[in-house]
């Protein structure tokens, strides 16, 4: 899957898309991929403050149980309930549509240090 | 390092992506381990089980040396007969669990756990030495000279079939035979598994396992065979509450508190572990390892603590996980024995929060009613 160029990537294998004040956060594909078969998503409440690196939910396949780490500090606005509810289409496509949570921030620059695409690929093939 | 079975290769041209599990390294998934799952509950899945430790145990006195070894009674058994059964420490924790093959009644063929090859080998190196009677026997560890593969499914009886010059329709579950795959490899057939699932697990000499695997995988494809990785391997055993040592088992706690009483036979005359393990049914079983059924989204993991409805910690889930053929979660715990009965309500503590449960019947999957 050829990684969308308007999103910025996390070591964590975090994605955001960025929209004024409002960050949008999702998994990659090689996160998706690695976990395997997803059967549950837990998010947070909205409202929550989050401090960059700070874990906002869980994810879990099959198998496999994963912290969801958030690149930037804010509060949450809004939450996908409906991706909780079929957290499986994360494996479908794990980009826009499987945004997570939606955080309000006020340093753009926790963004602007993210990963672009072209780093972020570079980053996944390093890694074994 | 890891150890590679001779089908790495295998698994990486297929795709697998391969991790290390019991100082071996093996393919978690291939495809996908929801599908890989599926493939083996309806038609087939194939299993590279290499890691596993074999024993060769041969002469006069071997039955009777395997018979204090262990805790299941083995004179039960007829020739091309197989039996599950624990080893204990005298403490009466658990050693491993193995399955026994008999080929005559002086050759036996010991199955054990990967992860445990080298301590099983030495505890039964161990007994021997501390019974004279027993020192005509030979005992040897043979894992490094078999590749295993678990042929396993509701068709997985006729894929193998077609390359075996045994009637396997004869060979009840349990049992085995010794014959040729593609006429030529010398193969055990053995119709026991890890699955739930009917289907064959075959022992070929190490370096004819890619052919044989290679085989199974160009005649099952179409049949829908899928190979399946320790993934869905430990789904599949976890929906029908088979032990895994390090999860169910372990040195600590006797075969009574591991769902292993149906096979320790305390009626035996003797075997080791026989004493304290004697005392501790005596004494009453505190803990019982039972199924539980999640009635929530949140899914249990080994570790996680069994609660009653007054919040008191009264257990320890030992395996949990999604169950992908029943759509739910599930676990295998250990708890104090007064909860153990179906339908009793509980609950375990997932980070924060807790989880509705209630105690089942297990397997938790079966065949007839899904």
């Amino acid at each position: 899957m050829s990684l969308p160029t308007n999103l910025k990537y996390t070591k964590d294998h975090e994605w955001t898309k960025t929209d004024g004040k409002i960050v949008s956060i999702g998994i990659t594909d090689h996160a998706q991929s690695a976990l395997g078969d997803i059967v549950f998503l837990e998010l947070p409440k909205v409202g929550r403050e989050l401090k960059a690196g700070e874990t906002f939910g869980v994810v879990e396949s099959i198998k496999a149980v994963s912290d969801l780490y958030s690149p930037v500090t804010g509060k949450v606005v809004e939450i996908h309930q409906a991706l909780a509810d079929e957290p499986g289409k994360i494996n479908s496509n794990p980009y826009e549509s499987s945004w997570m949570i939606k955080v309000e921030i006020k340093n753009p620059s926790e963004v602007e240090a993210l990963m672009d695409s072209k780093q972020y690929s570079e980053y996944v093939s390093k890694l074994s | 390092m890891s150890k590679r079975t001779a089908l790495y290769d295998e698994h990486v041209a297929l795709g697998g992506r391969v991790v290390e599990f019991g100082g071996w390294d093996l393919p978690v998934q291939y495809t996908g381990l929801a599908d890989e799952h599926k493939a083996c509950r309806t038609a087939i899945g194939l299993f590279d089980v290499s890691h596993m430790g074999e024993f060769i145990v041969e002469g006069d006195r071997a039955l009777d040396f395997l018979n204090t070894l262990v805790t299941n009674d083995l004179s039960k058994i007829s020739d091309g007969q197989a039996m599950y059964t624990a080893m204990c420490h005298e403490s009466g924790g658990i050693v491993d669990d193995l399955i026994i093959y008999k080929r005559s009644k002086d050759k036996f063929f010991v199955v054990v756990n990967a992860s445990n090859t080298d301590k099983d080998f030495a505890h039964a190196v161990k007994i021997k030495k501390m019974f004279p009677e027993f020192a005509s026997v030979r005992l040897d560890n043979d894992s490094s000279n078999y590749t295993q593969i678990a042929v396993q499914g509701p068709r997985a009886t006729e894929l193998v079939q077609s390359f075996s010059d045994q009637d396997l329709s004869k060979v009840k579950t349990y049992w085995f035979t010794e014959g040729k795959f593609s006429g030529e490899i010398p193969c055990f057939f053995a119709r026991t598994g890890y699955t739930g699932e009917d289907g064959f697990e075959l022992y070929v000499p190490w370096d004819m396992g890619p052919k044989v695997w290679r085989a199974l995988v160009e005649k099952g494809t179409p049949m829908g065979l899928k190979p399946c990785g320790l993934g869905a391997r430990d789904t599949l055993r976890t929906e029908m509450k088979y032990p895994l040592y390090g999860h169910e088992l372990d040195d600590d706690t006797t075969p009574l508190e591991s769902g292993l009483a149906w096979v320790t036979k305390l009626d035996k005359k003797t075997f080791i572990g026989k004493d304290a393990i004697t005392k501790k049914k005596e004494s009453g079983i505190k803990y019982s390892l039972i199924g539980l059924k999640a009635l929530g989204k949140l899914i249990p993991r080994q570790g996680y603590t069994v609660h009653d409805g007054s919040d008191r910690r009264i257990g320890l889930v030992t395996t949990g996980t999604f169950a992908p053929s029943l759509g739910y979660s599930v676990a295998i715990a250990r708890v104090e024995s007064g909860f153990a009965k179906v339908g009793t309500k509980l609950k375990i503590k997932v980070r924060d929060n807790f989880l509705d449960v209630e105690v089942t019947p297990t397997p938790f999957y079966n065949k007839e009613k899904k």
